[in-house]
């Protein structure tokens, strides 16, 4: 992927070989769009602030909503096999939660952090069972969950702050691990490369993107929809939980209402890297563009002053342009294709 | 046993036997809390109560139009926030807006917001959890960055807005009926009289039952949808104005959450997720079942209030499933009855093909374009 980006805002080299013009077709696609996109925003951001364009910087911003970021890799299999879990957020606080709880009950920690990833695994088997053997609708189970998880969460830590982990736990979450990268973005690009050779380079892949294209064909074709389906709402669920340790490390401190509201920046993270909503389409490589879209256009409205919640309503309105553009695009198609089978069967 | 099975099944609709247990439940909730708490069931307490639901339940009908057409509507809480503090607001600045314009501004803020909705919605061909999830965030941002941080007070607002909440329409003996109950009552009454009767309301259902049969069947769908969307703007926005009537106190975090209430409600209610079916009358039983709970749990001091929301969503989540698995096969078993009148035992033909209901189910469509 990293691969690409020399030599993309300027569509002049790509005439010297058939190398170049093979990349400009390439950037044609949505992943070209993205990543104008984001050359855009960074300019904008460099000239909002010099000094930007770092590495330094980059890893920054990534470190500061990592938590997202990783859960985004389980919500983009979820969404290309044309499922969506609401619910990640509340695992993720409720994980954190359960940590915290254990915690203050002098459980030792090392037991506490893994009883929080058993409920993770026990959250992503609750929604698997009843989306993925029972047979109902994601969208209401996991919205169900979202509340009732959540409800738990704070069943817990009623309206307590917990702090004053052990120092290693903190230290894991705030100080850096391997040179400038700290253990989340480690973890984080250790799944992102699992990720990728599973979904765009195993059978396993493929069969999320076949039964995200259509249930039925996938089902004939002996693809055993819901051990996959229940595969993915596990990995979900225990991802999550991962996160919302990672979180609260990061944090040093777990509420009751830790990550709530996330689903909004990681379903746009998926979305507007080009993974359908309808399933069936979308890669990796334009939900790595998308992350680093998102991250860096609520720091560049960070610079430029805007408040948390105008950033948290332009993150929304990238989300509905994201599915929005594409629609529309196809139905321009369409209707192109439509005049021109007309014209042609008039002549 | 067989005859009286079949006679229930002559007279009864599953619909009706779903509504008739939620008002069973509320019952044994009642006889569970009087036993429980001391002095619990009083004049008081319905009268507390009826002021409690109001909110939740007026937002619920908008969300059972939405509901019917497959589709979801997770703005209203913002929607219903932003009426509140807008209004709340004009009302301020300019006291002399007598009440019916108040009403009809938190109506029409709320249509815009809904029309903006059913655009992207209904003609952009965006997934209505996606749009809306959307316009959650960037109905409650706008908000935040209007108001400026500055709350509305009681102190702001004009005297009869501060007094509706405690004004009465009529009493029957010590129990009084609020003005508030009343709105939502008439707005219960007016929409279950458009679902049953109008062929709007007709529409609604046939779009949600079979969206392509209808598509074929020469219902305009992109509109019927973007209306559906509008309608649940502007309801919300009247809960909006009567959410500034009950509290008066306004900050930017008015109705949080709500939008996940109302879904409760009308899930609960027996509003099916999957379209073509459910009522306002039972989106209504459904926020009064929860808000009954909510009410009574908080009064419960055996468990803490905090687990309010662990048990709304399982209560979803039961209300769906039960819905799916014992719903589904009712309503099997009312249609072979129906088919075979006279010659077999209902029960017997049912009891031919078990697993049958939720297979006409099984295709679970998470979106509509």
């Amino acid at each position: 992927m990293s691969a690409d980006i020399p030599g993309t805002g300027d569509p002049k080299t790509a005439r010297s070989s058939s190398v170049l013009v093979a990349v400009w077709q390439r950037l044609r696609s949505w992943e070209g769009l993205l990543l104008a996109l984001l050359i855009v925003i960074i300019l904008i951001n460099r000239s909002l602030a010099p000094g930007y364009l770092t590495i330094g910087n980059q890893v920054n911003l990534f470190i500061l909503s990592i938590e997202k970021v990783i859960v985004a890799l389980t919500m983009t299999f979820l969404i290309i096999n044309g499922e969506i879990d609401l619910s990640a957020p509340s695992i993720m606080g409720l994980a954190a939660c359960v940590t915290a709880y254990l915690f203050r009950a002098h459980v030792p920690f090392g037991a506490a952090l893994l009883a929080a990833m058993l409920v993770g695994l026990a959250c992503g088997l609750f929604n698997g069972f009843w989306i993925a053997r029972v047979g109902l609708n994601s969208l209401v189970v996991t919205l169900a969950m979202q509340i009732c998880y959540r409800g738990l969460a704070r069943v817990l830590l009623e309206d307590k702050s917990i702090a004053q982990f052990p120092t290693w736990f903190n230290s894991l979450g705030q100080e850096n691990l391997l040179g400038p990268v700290p253990l989340a973005l480690l973890i984080f690009f250790v799944l992102f490369i699992l990720a990728l050779i599973i979904l765009q380079y195993s059978g396993l892949g493929r069969q999320v993107y076949v039964i995200g294209n259509s249930k039925d064909v996938a089902r004939y074709s002996g693809v055993r929809v819901p051990r996959v389906k229940f595969l993915l709402f596990v990995a979900s669920g225990v991802i999550s939980a991962l996160a919302g340790l990672l979180l609260a490390a990061r944090l040093g401190a777990v509420r009751g209402d830790i990550a709530l509201g996330y689903e909004l920046d990681i379903i746009t993270m998926s979305l507007l890297g080009g993974v359908s909503i309808f399933g069936g389409s979308g890669t990796l490589y334009g939900v790595f563009l998308s992350i680093l879209i998102i991250l860096n256009v609520r720091n560049g409205m960070s610079l430029a002053s805007f408040s948390g919640e105008v950033q948290t309503g332009v993150i929304g309105l990238l989300l509905i342009l994201s599915v929005l553009g594409p629609n529309l695009v196809n139905q321009a198609r369409t209707s192109l294709n439509r005049r021109r089978i007309a014209q042609a069967s008039r002549s | 046993m067989k005859t009286l099975l079949r006679n229930i099944i002559r007279r009864f609709r599953p619909e009706q036997i779903r509504l008739l247990f939620l008002v069973v439940l509320m019952a044994l909730i009642l006889v569970f809390f009087s036993i429980e708490i001391p002095g619990y069931f009083n004049a008081r307490f319905v009268i507390r109560q009826s002021t409690s639901v109001v909110v939740v339940a007026v937002l619920a009908i908008g969300q059972t139009l939405v509901f019917l057409t497959r589709n979801f509507d997770l703005s209203v809480g913002s929607i219903a926030g932003f009426t509140a503090y807008f209004v709340g607001q004009q009302l301020w600045w300019h006291p002399g807006i007598p009440p019916v314009a108040a009403v009809l501004l938190a109506i029409g803020v709320g249509v815009v917001a809904g029309s903006i909705n059913g655009v992207l919605i209904a003609y952009g061909r965006v997934p209505s959890i996606i749009t809306t999830i959307g316009t959650l965030a960037i109905y409650r941002s706008i908000l935040i960055e209007y108001s400026h941080a500055i709350p509305i007070t009681t102190n702001n607002l004009p005297q009869w807005l501060v007094d509706i909440s405690a004004a009465n329409v009529f009493s029957i003996g010590s129990i009084e009926i609020r003005t508030l109950f009343a709105i939502m009552i008439v707005a219960v009454v007016i929409f279950q009289f458009v679902l049953s009767a109008l062929p709007f309301g007709r529409r609604l259902y046939a779009i949600g039952s079979n969206p392509d049969a209808a598509r074929v069947a020469g219902f305009p769908a992109q509109r019927i949808v973007f209306l559906a969307f509008v309608l649940s703007g502007g309801i919300a926005g009247l809960a909006g104005f009567l959410f500034l009537g009950r509290f008066g106190n306004i900050t930017v975090l008015a109705a949080t959450g709500f939008e996940f209430q109302s879904i409760a409600a009308v899930v609960v209610g027996g509003v099916s997720n999957m379209g073509g079916s459910g009522t306002v009358i039972g989106a209504f039983l459904g926020a009064l079942l929860l808000d009954l709970l909510q009410n009574s749990l908080f009064r419960w001091a055996v468990i803490s209030q905090f687990w309010l929301d662990a048990i709304r969503g399982i209560l979803i989540l039961l209300a769906v499933a039960l819905d799916y698995v014992v719903f589904g096969r009712l309503t099997n078993l009312w249609a072979r009855a129906g088919l075979q009148t006279g010659s077999k035992e209902p029960d017997e033909a049912a009891g031919m093909s078990p697993g049958a209901g939720p297979q006409e189910h099984a295709e679970v469509r998470t979106h509509v374009g």
